[in-house]
């Protein structure tokens, strides 16, 4: 990390499925802006395929999901899926309210980290970081 | 003076729920506090509350919200809420049903049971009430934007069990308004959007007396992060703009201004949040006497519901949120609320277990069995705090108001369309939330278990498990009831309602009563509007 490229990291933050709760997305991209990244806010109704395009036209390096819908378990990997359909190895880091028992089935479905309710900034950026670092941002 | 001389009148003539009132040790109580020359509940300007007896007649209605898996699921959670000591039922839908999309719907994938209860078709709604008698409950239904829809299938379910439309006491919630404010659960743009929602108020007007046909709601407006001032304003606003839309459609004010019901949070901070539901009131009743020229005292008088902040909950440490529910839940009681739910303790981890959902409705029959706070009607009025807080509310609200009104040339209806079209309400409810998360940050604001007293307990032992099978067998129900339907008759009462969803002078219920008695699916009803409305997306966030 210490020779990482200027380029700040591109995070794109969105929602997928048809939960609107956006209070929680809308607060990351604050934190993330505010914390150096670049943001491109997708926002609500995502699908697997509309993140997987934005993050190839937008050449985003981390992919931020919010959830409250009890679907994280379905759509989750299902990001994860497309975005490596598409030869992609961009992580994928959900928050959110997920429950602690499905935290590990996310992590064996490709999710690279959780962040559960009130996770403070610090630990949202730290998350991004080595999400975008152990990404190999240097390939 | 002839305020307290009609306030004794009507106390005098309200049936009383016991005989005497007086605290635990025994010191009989007055029904209300207050000097001579007091404002007095149910008097002009009721900032003191709705009624003259308030509590000492009728407690609150404990409606508690339920809803996952499938119709039968959560019938059957409903009859343990009947034999628990609940006296309204209230539903949740899941995320497809809310948008108006049928659980074979290819973005329903996940969703289906999640997050509430799964409705295609009238099958559904008919297996949802199963063994409950319509005539017999109040029923609440928190849907918006597939709203009528929903409401046509709780009307088919009485007309096929026999209870007279007539008899029907409830409330849906069908304020569209605030979800393009706050919880973003739209489909159609605003226009044709409002006039859904004014179409179930003029056929409720005329068809269905005992039920309220909106609940104009603060709650989502705060959850997404605003003040209370914002909640206070914002949803009053959005109030101000369906009556105008109403009278624009034709109904005269007092033809259906008191059976417009109101939806308010109870957050943490307890004074702000009991003068707000003060303000609430007061404010309510002066503009619709005042501008809007209603006449019936019934008409000025404001009834909300109250749910307590989900927001305010922390996956930290989730025992503790007993504690907030319980402070939220006094508030709202304090502040006169006519119905109230508790949140679970465990809500900010899962929904909610069976366990945790009597423990929060436990709550409300402490409150009122208990700690007698139900004795005295606005126990706490004439508090110099409380009574200043109230003023200043109003007066910050009042200015928002000027704010909306400004940018709608004179009228509240065009000013919220155009906050809404704008992005003007939802970035100043982002502001707002922003500010808070800085606080929390900052440690000016101290979450107890989150960034203060954090040793303890985090862990949770269980969350409610939702089955995947829901999916499964939701998805085999509607195959099934698309297999013995028929389909000529679906496409008859869909063409219909297609064909009156382009002439913005028919109300769409009929129409929307027949299709979903034909067994047409939500998602069928909600295309062949779309195809006339179209749909809406947000504007940019910047």
């Amino acid at each position: 990390m210490t020779t990482a490229s200027t380029r700040p990291i591109r995070v794109l933050v969105a929602k997928v499925g048809l939960d609107g709760h956006d209070r929680g997305l809308r607060i990351v991209a604050r934190i993330l802006r505010d914390g150096g990244c670049e943001v491109v806010y997708g926002g609500l109704r995502q699908t697997p395929e509309t993140i997987t395009a934005t993050v190839i036209e937008e050449d985003v390096d981390v992919v931020g999901l919010s959830m409250h819908n009890g679907a994280h378990l379905t759509l989750g990997p299902a990001v994860v899926d497309a975005l490596r359909r598409a030869g992609l190895s961009t992580p994928v880091i959900l928050g959110g309210i997920v429950p602690e028992v499905d935290v590990g089935r996310l992590k064996d479905a490709g999710v690279v980290a959780v962040l559960g309710p009130g996770a403070p900034g610090d630990e949202v950026l730290e998350a991004v970081r080595s999400a975008a670092g152990s990404a190999g941002r240097d390939d | 003076m002839a305020d307290r001389e009609q306030w004794q009148a009507e106390y005098d003539r309200s049936r009383l729920r016991r005989k005497r009132f007086e605290t635990m040790s025994g010191l009989p109580l007055e029904p209300v506090y207050g000097p001579d020359d007091a404002e007095l509940p149910g008097q002009w300007p009721f900032t003191r509350g709705p009624y003259a007896s308030m509590y000492r007649s009728r407690l609150w209605t404990m409606r508690q919200f339920a809803g996952f898996g499938t119709a039968t699921d959560t019938n059957a959670r409903f009859k343990e809420l009947l034999a628990a000591g609940g006296n309204g039922l209230s539903t949740a839908f899941d995320m497809p049903t809310l948008l108006g999309r049928d659980s074979d719907d290819p973005l329903a994938k996940g969703e289906v049971g999640r997050a509430g209860v799964a409705v295609d078709t009238v099958a559904d709604m008919e297996a949802l009430f199963d063994g409950i008698d319509l005539g017999a409950v109040s029923t609440s239904m928190t849907i918006n934007s597939a709203a009528s829809v929903l409401m046509a299938m709780y009307i088919g379910v009485a007309d096929r069990t026999g209870v007279d439309r007539a008899a029907l006491a409830g409330t849906v919630q069908n304020d569209i308004l605030k979800e393009y404010q706050a919880q973003k659960e739209y489909v159609f743009p605003p226009r044709p959007s409002v006039r859904l929602v004014t179409d179930l108020i003029r056929y409720a007007t005329s068809e269905l007396p005992r039920w309220h046909p909106v609940s104009i709601s603060g709650y989502h407006i705060r959850e997404a992060g605003s003040t209370a001032a914002q909640e206070l304003a914002f949803t009053l606003a959005n109030g101000f703009a369906y009556v105008e839309a109403a009278v624009a459609a034709g109904l005269a004010v007092d033809e259906f201004a008191p059976r417009l019901s109101f939806f308010f949070n109870a957050h943490i901070d307890f004074f702000e949040e009991i003068a707000k539901y003060r303000a609430a009131r007061r404010i309510w009743a002066r503009w619709l006497r005042t501008r809007y020229g209603a006449a019936e005292e019934r008409s000025w008088q404001l009834r909300f519901h109250t749910q307590t902040a989900g927001v305010s909950l922390t996956a930290q440490q989730p025992e503790v949120n007993l504690a907030r529910v319980a402070i939220e839940a006094l508030a709202g009681v304090l502040g006169g609320t006519q119905s109230l739910h508790t949140d679970s303790y465990d809500e900010a981890l899962a929904l909610p277990t069976e366990r945790a959902a009597r423990l929060a409705l436990r709550t409300q029959q402490v409150i009122a069995e208990e700690t007698g706070v139900a004795h005295v009607a606005d126990p706490l009025g004439g508090s110099w705090f409380l009574e200043a807080l109230t003023d200043e509310l109003d007066g910050k609200a009042e200015a928002l108001f000027a704010r909306i009104g400004e940018a709608g040339n004179g009228s509240m209806l065009e000013g919220v369309i155009a906050g809404i079209e704008d992005g003007w309400f939802c970035s100043e409810i982002a502001d707002a939330s922003y500010r808070f998360q800085a606080n929390l940050a900052s440690g000016q604001w101290i979450q107890v278990g989150v960034n203060g007293y954090t040793d303890g307990d985090d862990s949770v032992t269980s969350t409610l498990y939702i089955d995947p099978e829901v999916e499964v067998r939701q998805l085999a129900d509607l195959a099934e009831v698309k297999q013995r339907r028929d389909d000529e008759a679906v496409r008859r009462s869909l063409r219909r309602l297609q064909h009156e969803a382009a002439d913005p002078e028919v109300n769409l219920m009929p129409a929307l009563i027949d299709a979903t008695a034909a067994y047409a699916t939500v998602g069928e009803s909600m295309s062949a509007l779309e195809s006339v409305f179209g749909t809406w997306s947000e504007p940019p966030v910047g």
